[in-house]
């Protein structure tokens, strides 16, 4: 283990960023954001990011391929504009995001391996940061994170004025390399303190013990047709925030955009929660907002464990309790699903 | 206020007046309330009215009203505001809702209270002039109007518009308030300043659509930015032209007929100050057309859609020093 004195880390931001790119939060007009390192920059102290990290290796918009057409020559030039093989660290990713990766690469590494996706995943080194400070709306570990020690390429801990490093792969070990130039080593006691007490306040937040075992006991058809869904959905707006800001929400769709010379052919991201969603030519399965509500929730506490071996879609970031406009959220449903006792 | 509330709900329902109640429920801590229709006096457990019921329940009503039974509603002086305006739009029938008009003093932003550095928040209790708020971390101390959130600070009217029964005080129209005082302030800029204070702001929506949902402007059964046929539908902006065009096109649609409720800024998960783009309408119109409120006033024409021979002539756009 590695230690650098807080002080000390723009001086390690710049020798990376010197190399290749870096981003780390930093506090904006829309909270903490990610943003690439620039000199100077000072990193976000809040507990996360407004947006999640998926947007590193799943973005909003990725252009897929442009198509020019030139109508004089009666010909179509296919135009290759990919860029997702260029390195980059991102620094301070949360436990949460973290096992949010992993559920992705469920999703996107598995037959047929998502290349845009995968060439994001091998080009990034993550480096992640143990929660010091959790909030209310926190509630991984009851998706049995431990907030005090994410995993990823390389894990650190602010423990006082010191930052405590431990490369986990060997992307990392190349990062921490970087530390140990301007740092010194250091004795795992301090950090294993801090992850007691984080362990300790994590214990203590209000909402980590929603009843998820008597929603997976239950049969899929019985969590499908419960009642509680009738009254859930009603004052869902139909927006797609919660999962515009979920970090485990993979749906995307593909759209065209014309332009003068040619088409822009994009993929962006979708939501369960709007009315076109997996239209077909039929029309919608999902007729009123209330299937559409249920979709979102039995995706991720039903469908998708029942597929990935008891692996719930949520890994409890809370991001859908603080941006939902009417804060209708998971914690809710699943509350009102599991039962209260 | 919110037993009185819940009493006068349970007679109505009682006395078969009303089937439904619309209101607000509580929440895991005690800022996260969510509008919601209450189906019977055992539900009204939930029913919560404090600082914290910011939400316009009023474009929920249109669903309502289509429904079996009257609907009762409370609504505060804003949401009185949309509600008359969506009366006007032939949106809601007015036969199935009756309205009660409670007072609203302002209500607080949970975001202005964490802006201060007080996170974990737990719960938060009213003492006079301050919230105290209990927290992961102890216990502090916030003032009210520190909390309050901005379209509340800048308040346009106290009063109702429209509505069957009064519980409380009715309150007054606020000549003074400062809510046109941002927008000179964009006016008064160059027109580079000004485009770079809108592309900083628009740079940040992820059109998660929020804004469009909420507003009780914004009823289409089916949004032109939904319609797959309609050549322009996208979940995401492709260019960054795309993504200013997104709110202009939508502020241009509700002109005349916003009546500055602010849920727009309320909702954005991108904290992008929608209003503002609102607000430059209206303050346009009071000043091409007069002083105009949607919402008001049930039979006066709105400006957008009357015509009279002193209409301001389209010349004015070059007199405010638009490009020829």
């Amino acid at each position: 283990m590695v230690k650098l004195n807080v002080s000390k880390l723009n001086d390690f931001f710049a020798a990376i960023a010197a190399e290749e790119k870096l981003y780390i939060p930093v506090d904006s007009a829309d909270g903490a954001a990610f943003r690439p390192y620039e000199a100077g920059m000072e990193m976000s102290k809040a507990c996360n990011s407004t947006r999640s990290a998926k947007d590193f290796f799943f973005p909003q918009v990725e252009n897929l391929v442009n198509f020019k057409v030139d109508h004089n020559k009666k010909s179509i030039e296919i135009i290759d504009n990919r860029t997702e093989a260029e390195d980059f660290v991102i620094f301070g990713v949360r436990a949460c995001d973290m096992a949010s990766f992993e559920i992705l690469d469920r999703v996107y590494l598995s037959d047929p391996v998502d290349s845009y996706y995968k060439n994001r995943r091998d080009h990034g080194v993550i480096v992640t940061a143990a929660c010091g400070r959790p909030q209310e709306t926190c509630f991984c570990t009851a998706f049995g994170i431990d907030a005090s020690n994410p995993a990823g390429d390389v894990t650190t801990w602010f423990v006082g004025d010191d930052v405590y490093f431990k490369a986990n792969t060997e992307k990392g070990e190349a990062l921490v390399a970087k530390v140990a130039a301007i740092g010194e080593s250091a004795e795992e006691k301090p950090v294993e303190d801090f992850k007691a007490g984080v362990k300790f306040m994590m214990g203590r937040l209000p909402i980590k013990d929603i009843k998820l075992d008597k929603i997976s006991a239950r049969g899929l058809m019985e969590n499908f047709n419960s009642p509680i869904w009738d009254d859930e959905f009603k004052t869902c707006l139909g927006c797609g925030t919660c999962t515009f800001v979920c970090p485990t929400c993979q749906c995307f769709d593909v759209r065209e955009f014309k332009t003068n010379e040619g088409v822009i052919r994009f993929r962006c991201w979708d939501s369960c929660m709007y009315s076109d969603f997996t239209q077909m030519s039929h029309g919608n399965n999902r007729v009123s907002q209330k299937e559409r509500f249920r979709q979102r929730f039995m995706h991720k506490l039903v469908y998708f464990p029942n597929n990935n071996e008891g692996i719930y879609g949520c890994v409890g970031c809370g991001r859908c309790l603080r941006s939902c406009p009417q804060s209708l959220n998971i914690v809710k449903v699943a509350k009102a699903l599991g039962g209260k006792d | 206020m919110q037993e009185a509330m819940i009493a006068r709900a349970k007679e109505l329902l009682a006395d078969g007046s009303v089937s439904r109640v619309m209101g607000w429920k509580k929440g895991e801590f005690s800022y996260d309330i969510s509008p919601a229709v209450f189906e019977n006096a055992d539900q009204l457990v939930d029913f919560v009215y404090d600082d914290f019921c910011g939400a316009n329940v009023s474009k929920y009503l249109i669903n309502e009203s289509k429904k079996e039974g009257k609907i009762l509603a409370f609504l505060k002086p804003c949401d009185s505001y949309s509600f008359a305006q969506l009366l006007k739009e032939h949106r809601i029938d007015r036969e199935k809702v009756y309205v009660i008009g409670i007072p609203s003093y302002g209500k607080a932003d949970i975001n202005k209270i964490r802006a201060k550095g007080i996170d974990g928040v737990l719960g938060i209790k009213s003492e006079g002039t301050d919230f105290i708020v209990d927290t992961i971390y102890g216990e502090e101390k916030i003032a009210k109007f520190e909390a309050m959130s901005e379209r509340c600070l800048t308040c346009k009217s106290k009063k109702h518009v429209d509505v069957d029964e009064m519980m409380g005080e009715e309150g007054e129209w606020n000549a003074e308030s400062k809510r046109f005082d941002k927008v000179a302030e964009l006016e008064a800029m160059t027109p580079d300043e000004r485009f770079e204070f809108w592309r900083g702001e628009l740079s940040r929506c992820i059109r998660c659509n929020a804004c469009r949902n909420v507003c009780p402007a914004c009823t289409c059964v089916s949004c032109v930015f939904d319609n797959p046929n309609s050549d322009i539908n996208n979940k995401a902006a492709a260019s960054s032209f795309e993504e200013n065009m997104f709110h202009i096109i939508r502020a241009f649609h509700v002109a005349g007929r916003c009546t500055d409720c602010g849920e727009c800024s309320r909702v954005c998960p991108q904290n992008i100050p929608l209003h503002l783009l609102n607000r430059k309408f209206i303050k346009d119109i009071n000043e091409l057309y007069g002083q105009y409120q949607a919402g008001a006033n049930a039979d006066e024409k709105y400006p957008m859609v009357n015509f009279t021979f002193d209409d301001c002539e389209p010349g004015i756009v070059y007199k405010r020093g638009g490009n020829q």
